[in-house]
């Protein structure tokens, strides 16, 4: 208690780092203590796995037939990327990721322009909002099964009139029309949570900027353009990542609605296939390290972007 | 800019039609009667609204055959997302505040960490957890799911929280010793109430990851022992996979998404602060 009262408020000033006192050791100790079940399940649960798998991915290793385990280096990475429906999954995925974030950064833009314009109703608009992302992605997929099924949906008693599309169209048939429905149901449930997040980003771009501009004779897409958008590239930017991530990572609307069906298989639903229903966990170790890879890739890719951008801007303002 | 022109009535229309459309929807067709599905019904309304999925399902006919499974996975459902929730939040509240007040070596690395499991794909690891569990005799257990979605759920909790009790004025704390209190009393009076509601917070979000999980629950059970209902609800399909029972599976849907519902309407303020706080001041 006394070394509380002695050095008050000490636990934000920088130069306790220069006297590395006994209080300081023993808050040391304290912190790493405080983190240490955190860390060991996180290193437990998901770094022991991946090094698992990563040992795994080198063997030629069925779950049926364990004791036919046998070294292949490379083997299995050469056999997946030398393979066509890796490739094309690969490309279902980043199709799914590109349209829908692209999709619901527009979208999800113009929801939150109303949110924050809007003066009432608020509480309501905030629950509505979330029920899309609260909703089971399973239950939300199941949804839009029946909604495009032939006997059962409405998308085809109400949209038959448009060209393309009839009251006998059979979406789960080839490949577009199953992809179309996969990504309606992904960029339904989750526009809400990009509004909420492009919401917190416009609620903090200041009025008077905003004003001032107006001021100065801006028209409105000058304003969009020029002001509120460069304002909001943090914002936008956690979205971009957040979703974009969690777009590749799509599995459980495709299991629910095509179950891979018409070529309409994602990274992690090939992943999922070949580790659990196939037994292949060699095989299924290595796509597991690709797509762990290609992840980390991506959100470089996706950082990088944005911060090449932001000092562009910088550059130029 | 604040005002509510045309175009802001315009645009809370649409948004009200895109989040409820889809939602009524399924409510609709689970008063359909399975004969009227079987045959296809594309009118929204049921033609004769009927009770009789929620009956089956809930085990009110005399035929428990459906209802059992389903009532077992609610079961789990339940148990293991309410389970994973506490002892999630638990080890987050510990993790976030030592982020947040203290100084320690590897602090860094910690929210790094968490930051890289927030982004991880989960399917990666099911192939080797499947494994693993299987040795550790953990495989189509109550553990087997708790354990994995406390650890996915950590990060998020750990970012939200760290972020929250940052906002909060510790010295108050202080000044509360220096007027007598203990420091266990300090802490107890003072801290405890002012960090309750980003706890909260990060229970619900617990909860929400927990209750919607599905590849984890699909790849690391076999049974209703611990199967829960996403899972479960995929294997939903009866006798002719062609022509699935639509009015039931919405009935599982609407009652599954009850729960959430409920806790939308009694917390949507804080769901949506912790959302994007830890997101946008992280």
């Amino acid at each position: 208690m006394s070394t509380t009262i002695a050095t008050p408020a000490a636990t934000q000033q920088p130069e306790k780092k220069v006297v590395f006192s006994d209080r300081l050791v023993a808050e040391n100790r304290l912190g790493q203590r405080l983190v240490a079940p955190a860390v060991i399940l996180m290193l437990l649960v998901t770094a022991y796995p991946m090094l698992q798998a990563l040992y795994l991915s080198l063997f030629r290793y069925r779950l049926t037939d364990p004791s036919n385990k046998s070294f292949v280096g490379v083997g299995n990475y050469v056999t997946i990327l030398g393979d066509s429906l890796f490739w094309k999954d690969t490309v279902n995925t980043v199709i799914i990721m590109v349209v829908t974030v692209a999709i619901e950064l527009v979208i999800g833009f113009a929801f939150a322009m109303v949110m924050h314009r809007i003066i009432f109703a608020r509480g309501l608009m905030r629950t509505s909002i979330l029920i899309p992302y609260g909703i089971i992605t399973v239950v939300s997929a199941f949804a839009w099964q029946f909604t495009f099924s032939i006997n059962n949906g409405w998308v085809n008693s109400w949209f038959g009139w448009l060209p393309g599309i009839s009251s006998t169209t059979n979406w789960y048939g080839d490949h577009w029309h199953a992809m179309f429905a996969i990504m309606v149901s992904e960029i339904w449930k989750t526009t809400p949570f990009m509004a909420l997040l492009l919401l917190a980003g416009l609620s903090q771009i200041s009025e008077d900027m905003v004003e001032a501009s107006k001021v100065d004779g801006a028209t409105a897409s000058q304003r969009l353009f020029r002001v509120i958008l460069p304002n909001m590239k943090a914002a936008i930017m956690v979205a971009v990542l957040f979703r974009g991530l969690d777009a590749f990572r799509i599995f459980d609307n495709i299991y629910v609605m095509t179950k891979g069906a018409q070529n309409t298989e994602s990274s992690s639903f090939l992943t999922y296939r070949q580790s659990i229903e196939q037994f292949q966990l060699g095989m299924g170790s290595a796509l597991s390290v690709l797509l762990f890879l290609t992840v980390l890739l991506l959100a470089y890719l996706i950082v990088k972007f944005f911060k090449v951008d932001l000092a562009q801007a910088r550059g130029e303002g | 800019m604040k005002k509510s022109g045309i175009g802001t009535w315009v645009g809370f229309v649409l948004i009200m039609v895109w989040c409820l459309l889809p939602v009524a929807w399924i409510v609709s067709l689970s008063f359909k009667s399975l004969q009227e599905t079987s045959t296809g019904s594309p009118q929204f309304l049921p033609k004769h609204a009927t009770w009789d999925n929620y009956k089956v399902l809930l085990g009110m006919t005399a035929d428990k055959s459906s209802s059992h499974d389903f009532l077992a996975a609610l079961r789990n459902s339940f148990g293991i997302s309410i389970i994973a929730t506490f002892l999630a939040v638990i080890i987050a509240t510990l993790a976030a505040y030592a982020i947040a007040r203290l100084e320690f070596k590897g602090k860094r690395l910690v929210l790094s960490m968490a930051l890289a499991i927030a982004m991880f794909p989960v399917v990666a690891l099911v192939g080797p957890l499947f494994d693993m569990w299987r040795t550790f005799h953990l495989f189509n257990t109550w553990p087997g799911l708790i354990i994995p979605y406390m650890t996915f759920t950590l990060p998020l909790a750990i970012w939200t929280l760290s972020a929250f009790f940052r906002e909060i004025p510790w010295e108050m704390e202080q000044a509360a010793q220096v007027d007598g209190a203990t420091s266990w009393q300090a802490f107890r009076k003072v801290i405890v109430p002012l960090a309750a509601p980003g706890v909260f917070t990060a229970a619900i979000l617990t909860f929400f990851f927990a209750w919607n999980e599905f590849v984890l629950s699909l790849s690391l059970t076999s049974t209703t022992a611990s199967r829960t209902v996403p899972a479960q609800m995929s294997f939903f399909v009866g006798p002719d996979p062609f022509n699935p029972p639509y009015s039931q599976l919405a009935t599982a849907s609407v009652i599954v998404t009850v729960p959430v519902i409920v806790i939308v309407l009694l917390f949507q303020r804080k769901i949506v602060a912790g959302l994007t706080s830890g997101a946008v001041k992280g």
